[in-house]
């Protein structure tokens, strides 16, 4: 991001800023702009008819500005009783918050030991990580995962939605890129020296370097988990669903009850909203600093 | 965080006594041999335990799941060889899947990742304010896919759709009713996957870009190359590996697809009156736990892999000869 300080072009007398490769002419600008306005809209959209009464979401022309009936709609979603919202809440809540936790340290642990450590089996190990990302394991193994589930006893439990979760392999490798960059080999084999246990080492050493990493692979698990949607709807049941779940049956069983979908759809948006508002510069910033070493 | 690295390599050597007193133990030598060699298991033991289970497990167990029948309704297995996988090839709604999916995948990667090469490279100029822009292209990767299929399915409504009052204005005079044909419904599908990952793939190009040494565009400049050239000749080449990994992300993402078509048919996997948008994911689902044909689903996924290896495959040799061959 720095090196954009870096262009201070020199100007020549006949040089009228053509010369200058990454000079925003106005074209550009107007395009961005019209982009981030068409990334905003569906989301303004969906608050416009979540503000607004059922007669006003038909309405033609349609309505572009929200009304103030958003107080009521939340009441009528949380008295919807066949769509368990609230539960929905709650679990996406849980669930999404212990599998960020756990993937997290689950990450950081292997990371560790992956870009700091010797043992046998290192790069075979680590290499089946990077093979078992590309394959979609969850479309793949969903009849068995299922059939597992089943002789668990763990269809419609939360521990169904959590535990398939913490295997993630794009965590530890993002875990081991950023160890390996952050924590100096020194700083280890110095602590090493010192007497510390391997344990005492990640404690002490690791994870105050590498937090910056796991607060971005937090942020990634966490809006990554509070999506998923297909092994959820087929786990669980309608009493007992993640928020994705919860709305995808109100969407079926009040398909013309836009002003009821649409509030929901915005409660179980809302979350992300907050974190992306909060945290947008980390997650920028994460992706892109992912996307060069991938 | 550097800063604090720093000061800890700057502390002067450890007191000396220290490592001495321990080391002189025997057994707190033997505990640190065994600290040695068994931590570092210790350490990876939770993903590979966890991935033993959850992932490898069920991929090698659908295998053999895909050469039972389970008869009716989840019944007893009874061995039956590749059965699944004959009846899977000589059945036309199954292909019609196939067809769909690759459909939507082409009508949605294509235009996707063409926006988001030329929205990168607005975005990789001097502006200002260049956060809010990251920011906003970025916004609709935050929303939850449901949420995203939701809006846009109610925007794409017969009666009182936006997208239909706006075309509207620009002389179609009878209301498209979206989701009743192929080509309608792959469009609507495919606008709520461009919406959802356009940004996403530009922000990913952009930080492929920016690590393109600066100067190669001054020489250009000099030589007097114009901006479109110099996208073509240095932008394009420079950046390929970050389009071969966008285009692996899009190809499993694509074939995988699921969350928008089942809520573009109101929740349910038929994928329309007559699975007109029915995709892989969906029949998968649709057999497995609407059907309870546990065996034939499992063989449909292993099919679906085989198909994203080949799309893969296919994808990474047409993306490979971008802006010349090296």
């Amino acid at each position: 991001m720095t090196t954009i300080t870096q262009v201070a072009p020199v100007r020549r007398p006949k040089d009228r800023g053509r010369r200058d490769p990454f000079r925003a002419t106005p074209l550009t600008k107007i395009a961005l702009g019209i982009t981030v306005l068409l990334s905003i809209f569906p989301l303004y959209w969906m608050v416009i008819i979540a503000s607004r009464t059922n007669s006003d979401a038909v309405e033609v022309p349609p309505p572009l500005l929200p009304g103030g009936n958003l107080g009521e709609n939340v009441q009528r979603v949380l008295n919807t009783e066949d769509a368990h919202f609230v539960t929905g809440l709650v679990n996406s809540l849980i669930v999404t918050t212990t599998v960020t936790i756990s993937v997290v340290i689950i990450s950081t642990f292997a990371g560790f030991a992956f870009a700091r450590l010797r043992f046998r089996g290192r790069n075979l190990l680590l290499g089946s990580i990077l093979i078992t990302m590309m394959v979609p394991l969850q479309q793949m193994g969903i009849v068995p995962l299922y059939q597992l589930m089943v002789s668990l006893g763990w269809v419609g439990t939360l521990k169904a939605v959590i535990l398939p979760y913490l295997l993630n392999g794009f965590g530890v490798f993002m875990m081991t890129q950023y160890t390996d960059q952050a924590v100096p080999e020194e700083l280890v084999e110095a602590a090493r020296v010192d007497g510390a246990s391997t344990m005492r080492i990640w404690w002490n050493v690791i994870l105050p370097a590498v937090r910056p990493g796991m607060a971005v692979l937090a942020l990634q698990t966490f809006m990554l988990n509070w999506n998923e949607f297909m092994w959820p709807m087929i786990v669980l049941t309608p009493e007992n669903p993640t928020v994705q779940v919860s709305i995808s049956f109100l969407t079926a069983a009040h398909t013309t009850d836009y002003v009821l979908i649409f509030t929901g759809t915005a409660l179980s948006v809302l979350p992300l909203i907050v974190v992306f508002v909060a945290f947008g510069r980390q997650i920028v910033g994460g992706l892109m600093e992912g996307a060069v070493k991938a | 965080m550097s800063v604090h690295l720093h000061t800890q390599r700057a502390d002067p050597a450890p007191p000396p006594h220290r490592p001495g007193r321990r080391r002189s133990r025997p057994t707190s030598r033997l505990w640190s041999q065994l600290d040695l060699k068994a931590a570092p298991y210790f350490l990876i033991s939770p993903y590979f335990v966890l991935f033993a289970i959850f992932g490898l497990f069920p991929l090698v167990f659908t295998l053999w799941v895909s050469l039972q029948d389970y008869g009716l309704a989840g019944g007893d297995a009874t061995f039956t060889g590749l059965e699944n996988y004959s009846k899977l090839l000589a059945d036309a709604d199954f292909w019609n899947a196939v067809v769909n999916t690759v459909g939507i995948f082409v009508l949605a990667t294509v235009p996707q990742l063409v926006l988001a090469l030329l929205l990168a490279n607005a975005l990789n100029k001097r502006l200002r304010g260049r956060l809010f822009f990251r920011l906003g292209v970025l916004l609709p990767l935050v929303t939850s896919v449901v949420a995203v299929a939701i809006v846009f399915t109610q925007l794409y409504g017969r009666d009182f759709g936006l997208f239909n009052w706006l075309l509207g204005h620009v002389g179609v005079d009878h209301n498209i009713d979206w989701q009743s044909s192929k080509w309608s419904s792959w469009t609507a599908i495919a606008t709520m996957v461009d919406w959802r990952w356009t940004g996403y793939n530009a922000i990913i190009y952009l930080a492929g870009m920016q690590t393109i040494p600066r100067d190669l565009y001054e020489a250009a400049s000099i030589d007097g190359a114009s901006p479109r050239k110099q996208f073509w000749s240095i932008t394009l080449p420079m950046i390929r590996p970050t389009i071969i990994f966008t285009v692996f992300v899009s190809t499993i993402g694509g074939l995988t697809l699921f969350a928008e078509p089942v809520m573009f048919a109101s929740n349910r996997m038929d994928g329309g009156t007559t699975g007109q948008f029915q995709t892989i994911a969906m029949y998968i689902v649709e057999q497995g736990f609407r059907n309870f044909d546990y065996g034939y689903a499992a063989a449909a996924a292993w099919l679906l892999f085989l198909l994203i290896l080949l799309g893969v495959g296919i994808n990474y040799t047409f993306v490979r000869r971008i802006g010349g061959s090296r």
